[in-house]
């Protein structure tokens, strides 16, 4: 048969360049990545000398590396958990019928929708520590009696970034979980009211399991994008004060690319690796535990 | 749920939600003198325009900085990395789901996973390979890059947009007298053009939003993104012009939001993989 | 149009596809006659569909050979070179093109001048009576309009064999009755082999000049409505045919190794027949009986089959006085001529 009727050459051509790129592109530098974890490449040279562990146990020896370990963790969850409370509660609210939906929709996509450098960059003017517009209100409510300098103090600036966060992600992740009530069956649902249930019950003995493997995808995004995100706290802290408030990705771009040291700006981020298995696998169960039930992924 | 509580819980995550872009538009607008009063003044009240709004903040991004440069830089960017996307990735989703058989599912989600390998451990070995290519400091290292986010994505995307059309009209073709290539050329398209116009939208976001790529390669502030230079050059001296970066942030900004809006749905389906029956 | 057409031969064809773990397809041998009306007919999941879809080449068998109009298929010859077309459940119209673009489309992909393809549409569509909607989109149309444009495009390409995969399943009720009469005196006009497949046996008999009853893969019986229903092969032909479907018994003394059929139409009162009809009495105990306007059902069991229910179908005007109790005890019978016997093991017809 002619190439035109072919389907597994058609096939192959129509994947190749994209697989070929994905390789090139993704899979040469991922594993580049590694290799230069264990070398003592600098941006400058062009060489890759071989030095073990070294990279690693400098940074293991290193307490800013550590506490920057530390706060991804610390973000990473604390983000995350607030995210499932108020994307939860925000998808109950969203799913109902009001007058100025759309537009309320509108507002609560725009988090997500807004380049993270400039929805940062703004968080940075309202943290600002003279003209903050949350001390501002905080002391005229009378809550405050001090002054917070947010981005100054250690605690804080965390705390400020996880509010960053959770910010920017929760809508994303709302929005998902309204796709999976949405996809509940609604006969269930039905059911479980002719039952008698009422709306917590309903809430939490119904829909909450059902929407499980769905919360779980939103929730494993969010993970992924804030553990490794750079942006929200290079531009809210730089890292600071006193290199208190680094992130694994702050800190590989402040040895890897300022410091021009891309050995250890390379093994500070391999530590991201571990975030992201674990991310891909519990993706993967997701993904099995509905294949069974929808038949497939992707099936409809 | 009850009217009172749901318009108040409604309310609650629009103002969380919202309020930064508030804080946009109003610093954006204000004058000086009704911005810079040190939040220590309880008897000046930020939350609104205490003196009439003015334009000056406005005219200051629009002509004495580079803001429209760094507008023309992204556009620039935005069609090469539509044109490279969408050439690599349809072709690609298309094959995956009608063309490659029963491993199409799988070789879709190994692709997909390589989206979940983030910028942040991928733009060491890339500022060598981009230093070896010589593309430092260029748009062409930011158009090089960038399908490799988009890529993944939009096969992906496209894989199940695919899926989702029926098959029968392809095949109706093929008996009406095209073969299997002519049918991919000339009645595909026009059947998944949904599809390819998700991955457009897609792939222009994403492009407005990159930073770590960008803060990577670039230096020089001629040829910045938008994302990049607002936040980093936007500074004249060492003082920041609050108003000028909020207007340019809140342009930038509105525009992307509304594509959001269209296209959310769309883009949740990829994210979702199957989590949610559609 | 050419007077002459021709058949399609099918030869030990087998289909497992890929990760399957038996035949879709399982050894199909079938000669579709010159110009004739064959029906495939069988369940969902019976393979009559894929069956269909290895004709057009838009599955590749495993095994076996395909020859259409003589010339054999099934290795290389693309769809569109197999001298056929197709019309599928859905009508898969293109959406972006309106009817008449719609029947164009297979000249156009032909290259045929401009003037030959408008003298042909125009053609078709007086042909089924849908001139008047040349001009509109498919979304526009109903069910019965869309099905007439995929026949009309179907005709154009004057097609040695037409593949219809069950036209009528998208159409209500009431429409399916008039389309399948259109169907079948377009049919007998044009005089065009036909392999027509469903899963309504209304639709099979009223249409089929012949039937293949098919089952997992395999065709069961293939004959004229009448054969497949007068003188089924097996118990699955005797009971996927007839609503409701044929009563199967054990035959009472043979061991369990027997099984009689009899179709319920056939079960009646004794004194109904003719004193000369040579009658097999089947006494019914009734459970329940179902009046459905023209005719009734009685349920009931048999004496020497107390586990089996039979079901009787009674015209409205036979035996009105019958007693409708339950356990109600009633002297039916059947004629011999109507009785089949199977295999109860292997469920194959024993003939005697």
């Amino acid at each position: 048969m002619k190439f035109a009727d072919r389907e597994d050459l058609l096939g192959a051509a129509m994947l190749g360049p994209a697989l070929a790129y994905v390789i090139l592109l993704v899979g040469v530098p991922f594993v580049l990545a590694i290799m230069l974890s264990f070398s003592s490449a600098t941006a400058g040279s062009l060489t890759l000398t071989w030095v073990g562990f070294h990279n690693y146990s400098t940074i293991l020896a290193d307490p800013i590396f550590l506490r920057a370990l530390r706060n991804t963790a610390i973000v990473t969850i604390g983000s995350q958990v607030l995210v499932i409370v108020l994307a939860t509660a925000a998808a109950q609210v969203f799913r109902a019928a009001f007058h100025g939906k759309r537009a309320a929709r509108f507002v609560l996509l725009l988090p997500w929708a807004v380049p993270v450098s400039l929805a940062a960059i703004a968080w940075t003017w309202i943290f600002d520590s003279t003209f903050s517009v949350i001390n501002w209100t905080l002391r005229v409510t009378g809550l405050l009696h001090g002054w917070l300098y947010w981005l100054g103090e250690p605690g804080l600036a965390l705390f400020a970034i996880i509010i960053v966060q959770a910010w920017r992600i929760f809508p994303f992740a709302t929005v998902i979980v309204l796709a999976g009530l949405s996809s509940i069956p609604q006969d269930v649902v039905e059911a479980s009211i002719v039952d008698g249930a009422g709306f917590w019950r309903r809430l939490f003995k119904v829909e909450l399991p059902l929407l499980l493997p769905v919360i779980a995808v939103a929730v494993l995004f969010g993970v992924v994008y804030t553990a490794t995100d750079l942006g929200v706290v290079y531009i809210l802290t730089g890292g600071g004060p006193a290199n208190t408030t680094h992130v694994l990705p702050t800190l590989a771009f402040q040895r890897g690319v300022l410091g021009a040291d891309l050995g250890q700006g390379a093994a500070i981020a391999v530590f991201l690796v571990p975030f992201l298995i674990v991310v891909a696998v519990l993706m993967l169960r997701v993904a099995r535990r509905t294949e069974v039930g929808a038949g497939g992924i992707g099936a409809r | 749920m009850k009217r009172v509580p749901l318009y108040a819980a409604a309310l609650g995550f629009i103002v969380f939600a919202g309020f930064p872009f508030y804080w946009m538009f109003i610093t954006a607008f204000k004058q000086n003198r009704d911005l810079y009063v040190g939040a220590f003044d309880t008897r000046h009240v930020p939350w609104i325009f205490n003196d009439p709004p003015t334009l000056e903040h406005v005219r200051l991004l629009f002509g004495q900085t580079d803001f429209l440069r760094w507008v023309a830089n992204t556009l620039l960017v935005i069609v090469a990395v539509v044109i490279i996307t969408v050439a690599l990735a349809v072709p690609a989703g298309y094959s995956l789901a009608r063309l490659v058989g029963r491993w199409g599912g799988r070789l879709g989600m190994g692709i997909f996973f390589t989206y979940l390998i983030p910028p942040t451990l991928l733009f060491i070995p890339f500022s060598r390979v981009i230093a070896l290519l010589g593309l430092q400091n260029s748009l062409g290292a930011l158009i090089l890059v960038y399908p490799t986010i988009t890529v993944p994505f939009c096969t992906w995307l496209v894989m199940g947009f695919v899926r989702s059309v029926p098959w029968d009209i392809e095949e109706q073709a093929m008996i009406d007298g095209y073969s299997r290539l002519a049918v991919i050329i000339r009645i595909a398209p026009r059947l998944i053009l949904p599809g390819i116009l998700t991955v457009v939208v897609f792939t222009f976001t994403l492009v407005m939003q990159e930073f770590v790529y960008a803060l990577t390669f670039i230096s020089s502030v001629d040829r910045m993104t938008v994302s990049l230079g607002v936040p980093i050059a936007l500074v004249r001296g060492d003082v920041y012009h609050w108003g000028s970066l909020m207007a340019a942030a809140l342009f930038t900004s509105i525009p992307l939001a509304i594509l959001y809006n269209l296209f959310i749905d769309r883009f949740i389906q990829g994210f979702t993989m199957g989590a949610v029956k559609g | 149009m050419s007077e002459t057409s021709a058949g399609v031969e099918i030869r030990q064809l087998h289909k497992r596809f890929k990760g399957g773990d038996h035949d879709a397809v399982d050894g199909v041998d079938l000669s579709i006659r010159d110009g004739e009306l064959l029906v495939l007919l069988g369940p969902s999941g019976c393979g009559k569909t894929t069956l269909l879809r290895m004709i057009a080449g838009l599955e590749h068998p495993s095994a076996g050979e395909i020859y259409i109009a003589g010339r054999r298929v099934d290795q290389d010859v693309p769809p569109r070179a197999r001298g056929i077309a197709m019309v599928f459940q859905s009508y898969a119209l293109y959406p972006h093109r309106t009817v008449s673009g719609n029947i164009a489309f297979p000249l156009e992909a032909a290259h045929l001048p401009r003037a030959v393809i408008a003298e042909k549409v125009r053609w078709a569509a007086e042909l089924f009576g849908i001139a008047g909607y040349l001009d509109r989109y498919p979304r526009q149309l109903s069910g019965g309009e869309r099905q007439r444009v995929a026949l009309c495009r179907a005709v154009v390409r004057d097609p040695q064999v037409f593949l219809l995969d069950e036209p009528l399943a998208n159409l209500d009720a009431k429409l399916r009755n008039t389309a399948r009469d259109e169907l079948k005196r377009f049919q007998r006009q044009i005089k065009r082999t036909t392999v027509y497949v469903t899963h309504d046996q209304v639709e099979a008999m009223g249409l089929g000049d012949r039937i293949a009853v098919m089952d997992r893969g395999k065709v069961r019986q293939v004959g004229t409505p009448h054969e497949v229903y007068e003188d089924p092969v097996d118990t699955f032909v005797a009971t996927f045919l007839g609503q409701p479907p044929m009563n199967l018994v054990e035959q009472p003394g043979g061991g369990g190794r027997t099984l009689l059929g009899f179709r319920p139409e056939h079960l009646l009162p004794s004194d109904h027949f003719g004193d000369r009809e040579p009658l097999h009495p089947i006494p019914l105990i009734v459970r329940r009986v179902e009046y459905l306007g023209s005719d009734r059902y009685v349920y009931g069991t048999v004496e020497f089959a107390p586990d089996a229910t039979v079901i009787a179908k009674l015209p409205a005007n036979i035996g009105r006085a019958i007693p409708e109790e339950e356990g109600g005890r009633l002297d039916f019978a059947v004629p011999e001529r109507a009785l089949c016997h199977f295999d109860a093991q292997t469920g194959a017809r024993v003939r005697r």
